[in-house]
């Protein structure tokens, strides 16, 4: 018998600390070991109640990622005379880049802050960046939500006050019944994972609604394959059907959404569309006072809502006493989806009524009859105690299938109002919101709404981003113009609470609504996969104007490698990685929380920084000093923090206030949690605690958490909420019935200008409405017959994956994948070279045949295509001459009656990547088999590491 | 399978070394029962040895490149209990062996009368040399057509078709060669020769045909369904895992088209069976021109025919690797 | 008599890839590596792997089952590939049935991938030995990890807990029990290799509805009088007729 290979204890690791991953946007616990100093192996923290162990294909190369060749090891600047983008830098020192920085911002700052844009792509630290914006003064900040997701979070929050997304998810622990829509793999992706391989083990029923079959939903027990954009079509005909037979959980809705309340239905009134109330309001306050009426089955009259023993009629049609007409809300939702039948909805989504009609009666059913009882005594914000929680088992996942079209809003809302129907709602079985959520509907927070907020060496007198409730919340001028380069809580977008990073390059391009100075990019490849219309924006970043100045004067990137955006920087600031720096991810930001309450967690350096690398956050914290930002230094100037982990302990949102990023181990000696003061210890808290701070709620504190009134109070006596007021679900929404208002000339608050009346009235409608997403109204369907979408692939992270060594082998390119039936009428064989074209612009790719695609859809898998040259990979790599980026087929803007608007969401400004329609055909003979469009490539720059040709990587051995 | 040009070549030669040695001892027992005219014992016995040992050194030579690991070839023979591979490697050397020293006892006319046969025939060094040379050349053909035979799941190759035509092929295009070889070194011999190796080749041809014959109407055993367990005439591969290729694509996949299959299969039955018993039939004479071209063209043609034996082999593992995406 | 191996449950498995990547990144540093790549940043990066996942259409459209089939050395029972070796650098350990090479004394002759059906050992073009999936033998016997992670890393890995380690010969082990009431199925059975792996198939739940549970006497339309009740003076049987 031969003996075993050797293996002997070095084979595994001297040393193993634990961190937080981020080879995603999930912040799974992580152990990293190492040999020498150098990564051997990185596995899941099976202590970390995130990820519980497991890892994914991405963390589990995320050595890689570290040793990767496209890292920038060295702060860079355009050579002097040498044009941008051309690639030519040269090295400098730190301190040439901040006081570069630093001279340039102070004079913006004193002059226009609003001259300076910041905008930041997929990272987690939304709470520092978007600080230092605010306490620089410029309104013209976002992060990656409005071309990401927006529509789920708006959609959701203005309805439900929470959302899918990183603020709550499905409770498949208890559910029997899951929907999952338009989701590909998404941030919960390791814990979506673990739940889902439960759920179908304890014999749960799993439905994807998708044009596409992969990934998870290859695992569904039932596919229902959907064209895209028609899910709005799709949730209206469930209602309908739900509604129809009755399967609603009446009590629920009656007690804990505003189904019952009556709204004024006499269109001649002032106050048609709303609300009656008992008495005119008077606190202002972003809670709803319970001022509304019900009309009472016992006594036949309105009666204040949850009067004691009241029990309202969710149908019929009432008379006040004075005579005004009204109807409750129920009622409205009822008469709205009338005509949204089976067979309507059948005709526009694809599948057939049948199919549909047995969706809602399984839904419907399976809630009414399968309940669930958990022996927990709660009391409700009325103060009605209750010996259980129960829940009806019916749980949906939608993410951006939904959010990325520009009807999503409209249909988000009819999912969670769908989701309410069946009493789902923080309830075990169906949806469970994260903490901080749920939140008041809208959420407290506002942006200022007068141009004067921002102001010459003055912080931003309100935050960069907010909740319009109304449209006196509009962040317009006067002249109702808006006052954010990127249109954002103007009338074109008025809920566009993530910003709209995807057109702040355009804007600022032409100008309109004004031209600003410095742009700096922080984690965003905005020259590739996330800006919509690749080609133009990348000229339009090198574009001068008459006098031979560039259009966007100065660009800064900071980044860890070399992406296709860093070609465009006039500085380049190289980051560090996630191994190598402190990090937080906070409830001032979107923290990792668990159903069962708040989670927070940290990154911890394990290795340090590679070359000269800097993490941002020592950037904007050394900035923020040197432009005495009052944050950051003391009342005399004087620095305030040492570095970004000082900072993190030491900074409180008001002196005093216990409030600061970490929730974990606070007060002196680490022993209180949420708030208390600075704990100069925390770090090694944290660190001692696998790098997350958990706090687990009392069990009755975990459920119906909208009118829960033990949490609510907790929440507000940790200063989570300001409010304790319950949070009822608006199946109705007075917010956008305001805007409609409005631009029906109604009322007293401001007024749209007259080109975007229309727009307004039509899509604010307070009842969720089917529309065609807004490309396919300017398209002429025959002439462009499929829908072509983008999905994430498991083993990849946007574009940053594409210089690590074992996930490109993976994906090295992509195909659009077309169904064969389709392909073969167009006389196109699986692996043909076929031109795709939209309105917009064309690409030239490869196709392959499937089986798992909706018939009248295309897809690809995102921003696997890459541009020549680009992540130090050789400018022969696959990725560049057979990969494509669908981006090139969308537009960032729309014809709108002679003018141009963004292709969004009228109503949030969510960027609607997945509305593009498209046309393919075999390219013609004697075109070469390589991409289109191909753009010249880019070199290495100075202080980067070569590529080898070989890798043996051995962790620990070769160094 | 992708062909290797290391085993293309070692098959070949070695082939086509065994079957010049078992044309040589051939000739030498017609000639011992007087059968045959006593040939020039150094001229061709030696030189003929010498002969057959370069093209099997050259062959072994071959095999090498085909190692990653040649310094450590020989630890391949451990395992003789279990593998023909083994038993290749043990085998060959051996053989080589026996070649050189049949040879040598030519060359140094060393034939001591050791025994007498009933019928009063002497047995020397040379016979005994030659029979055990003749038990190893076959013993070599069928250890090299059993690596290729014993596979069970590469039905091209699992058949006694493929010990024959190993056989058949190298004894064909030895004694080719040794007819070539005999217009220099023993013209009387060429006849005999190039008759044996005519009948050779036909046989081979026919034996050829038949597993060609054979193999295309192979039923693959694996399909799909067995390979991934999943049940439904419908099921085509999306991707592989990996797109930049992998050990398994290049190894198992010929990437060659059809046709071009077509036209080399083609071609070596041109090449290998047909051209050359023309040319051994015209050759018989004593042409050493055309019995040289017979042999050059049979030993193209062999390459080709081994090149094919490999390339239409169809391994049950290429079901897994159809499509990459 | 032991035998280890890894069940691999198609029913969960979403084909994420983890158990790739978490093999490479264990093996590559541990004693099956390095595991090479080639162009690594170039055209058609190719390198060495123990567990590729694969992904199948079954069906047409719209009846398409997507399958994510991963698929590593299958530690056949009877594994062919070990016979046919010439330097005995491929065995099958007595003690758990694990089948391994022996970098050490493999020549890179490839005869053994022949001898595999399955295609489950690659050569690593680097060290030109063969190479093949380990079971990750030197983590399960490793006395130094803790218990919880002697492991094959690829079992740590995965998400969906699709993939089960253990002793296929124990009836009680929780492989052997997932195999017999799950339908457990060995990979192209008609070669007699009887591969230690199994895979557990697809397992689908359906509702089912009867047309007289849809309305329940509890119906919320009738609180809402959309239901609504004969009146009291409709004309019933006892009008017109007595028994
Ligand atoms: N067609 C199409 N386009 C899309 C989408 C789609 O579905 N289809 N999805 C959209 C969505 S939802 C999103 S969120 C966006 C994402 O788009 P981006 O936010 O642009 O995301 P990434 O491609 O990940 O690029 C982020 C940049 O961060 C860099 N980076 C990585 N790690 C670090 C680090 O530690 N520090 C620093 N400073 N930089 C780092 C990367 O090198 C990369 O250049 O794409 C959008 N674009
Ligand atoms: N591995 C990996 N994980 C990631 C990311 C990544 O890049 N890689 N990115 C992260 C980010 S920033 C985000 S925003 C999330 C996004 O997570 P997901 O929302 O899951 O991401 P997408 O890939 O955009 O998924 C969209 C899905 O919707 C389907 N779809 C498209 N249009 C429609 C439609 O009209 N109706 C329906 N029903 N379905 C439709 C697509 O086929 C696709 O399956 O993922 C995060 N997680
Ligand atoms: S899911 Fe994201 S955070 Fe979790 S291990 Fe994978 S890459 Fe890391
Ligand atoms: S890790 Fe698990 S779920 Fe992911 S591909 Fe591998 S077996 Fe499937
Ligand atoms: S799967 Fe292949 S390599 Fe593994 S034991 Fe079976 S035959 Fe040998
Ligand atoms: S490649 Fe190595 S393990 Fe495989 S048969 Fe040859 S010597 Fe044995
Ligand atoms: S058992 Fe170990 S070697 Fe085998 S596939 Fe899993 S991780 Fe790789
Ligand atoms: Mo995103």
């Amino acid at each position: 018998m031969s003996p075993a290979p050797t293996f002997n204890h070095s084979a595994s690791a001297q040393e193993i600390k634990t961190t937080t991953c981020y080879m995603c946007a999930c912040r799974c616990g992580i152990r990293v070991h190492l040999r020498d100093g150098q990564v051997r192996y990185i596995d899941g923290n099976p202590d970390h109640p995130l990820n519980k162990g497991v890892i994914c294909a991405k963390g589990s190369s995320g050595i890689m990622k570290q040793y990767s060749p496209a890292r920038l090891l060295k702060p860079l600047k355009r050579k002097a005379g040498a044009e941008r983008g051309a690639g030519e830098f040269e090295e400098i020192e730190w301190e040439e880049a901040f006081s570069t920085l630093a001279e340039r911002l102070e004079k913006i700052r004193a002059t226009d802050p609003k001259k300076f844009a910041l905008f930041t792509g997929r990272d987690q630290m939304q709470a520092l960046t978007g600080m230092f914006a605010r306490q620089f003064g410029t309104p013209n900040y976002a992060a990656h939500g409005g071309f990401c997701s927006v529509n789920m979070a708006a959609g959701m929050i203005y309805t439900i006050g929470g959302s899918f997304w990183e603020f709550g998810g499905p409770d498949l622990d208890r559910a029997k019944l899951f929907v999952m829509i338009g989701t590909a793999e998404d941030h919960h992706s390791n814990p979506m994972k673990i739940a889902l391989s439960k759920f179908k083990r304890d014999g749960g029923r799993f439905i994807s609604i998708n044009p596409v079959r992969t990934g998870y939903s290859a695992i569904a027990d039932e596919w229902v394959p959907i064209r895209p954009g028609t899910d709005g079509a799709l949730l209206l005909a469930i209602i309908h059907e739900i509604i129809a037979t009755g399967l609603y959980d009446r009590e629920f809705l009656v007690q804990y959404s505003n189904a019952g309340q009556l709204v004024n239905v006499d269109e001649a009134n002032d106050e048609f569309g709303f609300f009656v109330r008992t008495e005119v309001p008077t606190e202002e306050a972003c809670y709803e006072p319970q001022d509304k009426l019900w009309w009472d089955r016992t006594t036949d009259r309105a009666v204040v809502t949850h009067k004691p023993g009241a029990d309202p009629f969710l149908l019929g049609e009432f008379k006040l006493p004075d005579g005004t007409p009204v109807k409750p809300a129920f009622q409205l939702l009822q008469e709205r989806v009338k005509d949204y039948t089976p067979e309507w909805a059948a005709q526009i989504t694809g599948i057939p009524a049948e199919t549909i009609r047995r969706l809602a009666h399984e839904m419907g059913v399976t809630a009414r009859d399968q309940r669930i009882e958990l022996p927990i005594a709660w009391t409700d914000s009325w103060g009605k105690e209750h010996d259980t929680v129960t829940g009806n088992p019916v749980a949906f996942h939608a993410m951006r299938g939904l959010a990325a079209h520009s009807n999503g809003f409209q249909t988000i809302r009819a999912m969670a109002i769908l989701m309410s129907l069946l009493g789902t709602i923080d309830r075990p079985g169906g949806f469970r919101h994260k903490a901080p959520f749920p939140r008041p509907i809208p959420p407290c927070a506002r942006t200022p709404n007068d141009p004067r907020a921002v102001q010459p060496n003055r912080p931003l007198d309100g935050m960069a981003l907010g909740w319009p409730s109304d449209p006196d919340d509009l962040f317009v001028n006067p002249d109702g113009s808006p006052v954010r380069i990127d249109k954002a809580f103007s009338w074109e977008y008025p809920l566009s609470v993530h910003g709209l990073m995807h057109n702040a390059i355009t804007n600022a391009w032409r100008g309109d609504p004004y031209r600003i100075d410095t742009l700096l990019i922080f984690m965003a490849n905005m020259a590739w996969n996330s800006t919509m219309n690749a080609v133009e924006v990348r000229k339009m970043l090198n574009d001068k104007d008459e006098k031979g100045e560039y259009k966007i004067p100065f660009l800064v990137v900071c980044d860890a490698f070399h992406s296709e955006m860093t070609a465009f920087a006039d500085l380049i600031l190289p980051d560090t990685t996630y191994l190598e720096r402190h990090d937080v991810m906070s409830m001032l930001d979107r923290p990792i929380s668990e159903f069962d309450g708040p989670v927070d967690s940290v990154r911890v350096p394990i290795l340090p920084p590679s070359g000269d690398c800097k993490p941002f956050q020592e950037v904007l914290i050394e900035l923020g000093t040197r432009l005495k930002l009052p944050a950051f230094v003391t009342k005399e100037g004087g620095r305030k923090f040492r570095d970004y982990p000082d900072f993190i302990v030491n900074w409180e949102s008001e002196p005093g206030s216990g409030i600061g990023f970490l929730a974990g181990w606070r007060g002196k000696g680490g022993e209180t949690s949420l708030r208390g003061e600075p704990n100069p210890n925390q770090w090694e808290m944290y660190k001692k605690n696998n790098c997350v701070f958990h706090y687990e709620l009392p069990k009755s504190y975990q459920y119906m958490r909208n009118w829960n009134k033990g949490y609510l109070e907790w929440s507000q006596r940790n200063r989570i909420t300001r409010y304790g007021e319950p949070i009822l679900i608006h199946l109705y929404s007075e917010v956008l019935q305001r805007f409609r208002a409005s631009a029906q000339g109604k009322g007293f608050s401001r007024k749209p200008p007259e080109n975007l009346k229309k727009r307004v009235e039509t899509y604010f409608d307070p009842l969720p409405f089917y529309y065609d997403p807004l490309e396919a109204q300017v398209t002429d369907k025959h002439a462009y017959p499929l829908a072509a979408v983008t999905q994430r692939p498991m083993a990849m992270y946007h574009s940053w994956d594409s210089q690590n060594a074992w996930l490109r082998q993976i994906h090295t390119h992509n195909y659009l994948y077309v169904n064969a039936q389709t392909a073969l009428r167009q006389g196109i064989d699986d692996g043909d070279w076929i031109w795709v074209e939209s309105q917009w612009g064309k690409v030239k790719c490869m196709a392959r045949h499937s089986e798992a695609v909706e018939p009248g859809t295309v897809w690809t898998w995102n921003a696997i295509g890459k541009a020549a040259g680009a992540w130090n990979l050789t400018p022969d790599a696959n990725e560049s001459q057979k990969g494509f980026l669908l981006n090139h087929l969308i537009s960032e803007e729309l014809p709108s009656g002679g003018a141009r608007i963004s292709n969004s969401d009228p109503i949030t400004g969510q960027a609607a990547w997945y509305d593009v329609r498209v046309r393919i055909s075999k390219v013609g003979a004697g075109e070469t088999a390589v991409t289109s469009p191909q753009f010249e490539a880019m070199k290495p720059y100075p202080g980067m590491k070569s590529r080898s040709s070989l890798l043996a990587f051995f962790g620990g051995k070769f160094k | 399978m992708h062909p290797a040009f290391s085993v293309i070549f070692l098959t070949t030669l070695i082939g086509a070394a065994q079957g010049l040695f078992l044309a040589l001892f051939t000739a030498q027992s017609y000639a011992a029962f007087k059968l045959l005219p006593q040939p020039d014992a150094h001229a061709f016995y030696g030189q003929g040895s010498l002969l057959a040992l370069v093209l099997a050194a050259l062959g072994l030579g071959a095999s090498f490149f085909h190692l990653g690991h040649p310094e450590r070839a020989w630890r391949a023979a451990s395992q003789w209990r279990t593998s023909w591979l083994s038993r290749e490697v043990i085998v060959l050397p051996a053989f080589m062996g026996l070649v050189f020293l049949y040879g040598l006892a030519h060359w140094l006319e060393w034939h001591p009368v050791l025994t007498t046969l009933p019928g009063g025939l002497p047995v020397d060094p040379t016979a005994i040399l030659g029979v055990a040379g003749t038990v190893l050349a076959f013993a070599l053909f069928v250890c090299t057509a059993m690596i290729y035979a014993c596979l069970k799941f590469l039905a091209e190759w699992h058949s006694p078709l493929t010990v024959a035509n190993y056989i058949l092929l190298g004894g064909a295009s030895g004694f080719t060669l040794a007819a070539a070889f005999a217009t220099q070194t023993a013209p009387e011999l060429v006849g005999f020769l190039a008759g044996w190796a005519a009948i050779i080749t036909a046989v081979g041809f026919v034996s050829r045909c038949a597993s060609l014959y054979r193999n295309c109407r192979l039923k693959p055993k694996s399909t799909l369904r067995t390979a991934i367990g999943v049940k439904h005439p419908k099921i085509v591969q999306k991707t592989q895992g990996f797109m930049g290729g992998s050990f398994n694509t290049r190894e198992f996949f010929h990437g060659k088209s059809v046709a071009l299959l077509r036209s080399i299969k083609w071609f070596f039955l041109l090449a290998a069976f047909l051209l050359p018993l023309a040319l051994l039939v015209i050759g018989m004479q004593g042409g050493a021109a055309v019995l040289a071209m017979a042999f050059l063209i049979q030993y193209l043609g062999l390459l080709a025919e081994r090149w094919f034996f490999f390339a239409q082999a169809n391994h049950p593992q290429n079901l897994y690797y159809q499509s990459i995406a | 008599m032991t035998q280890l191996a890894l069940v691999i449950d198609l029913n969960v498995c979403v084909g994420c890839h983890a158990c790739v990547t978490s093999c490479k990144e264990w093996n590559t540093s541990g004693s099956a590596g390095p595991m090479g790549d080639q162009n690594p940043y170039g055209a058609d990066p190719t390198g060495t792997f123990f567990n590729r996942v694969q992904t199948f259409e079954v069906g047409e459209f719209p009846n398409t089952e997507t399958v994510h089939f991963p698929k590593s050395c299958l530690h056949c029972e009877e594994p062919p590939c070990v016979p046919v070796c010439p330097t005995g650098a491929s065995y099958k350990r007595k003690e758990d049935g694990i089948v391994l090479v022996d970098y050490d004394k493999c020549i890179g002759c490839k005869y053994c991938s022949w001898a595999c059906p399955y295609g489950a050992r690659e050569l690593d073009e680097q060290q030109k030995v063969m190479k093949k999936c380990t079971l990750c033998v030197d983590r399960i016997y490793d006395m130094t990890m803790a218990p919880e992670d002697r492991k094959p890393s690829c079992v740590k890995a995965c998400p969906t807990s699709a993939r089960l380690f253990g002793d296929v010969h124990d009836p009680e082990s929780a492989v052997s029990v997932a195999i017999r009431e799950s339908g457990g199925y060995a990979l192209m059975p008609e070669w007699g290799t009887h591969p230690a792996n199994h895979y557990l198939p697809r397992r689908k739940t359906r509702i089912k509805i009867h047309e007289d549970e849809l309305e329940r006497a509890d119906n919320p339309l009738k609180v809402d009088r959309q239901l609504p009740k004969p009146g009291m003076a409709e004309p019933t049987l006892d009008d017109v007729t007595t028994w």
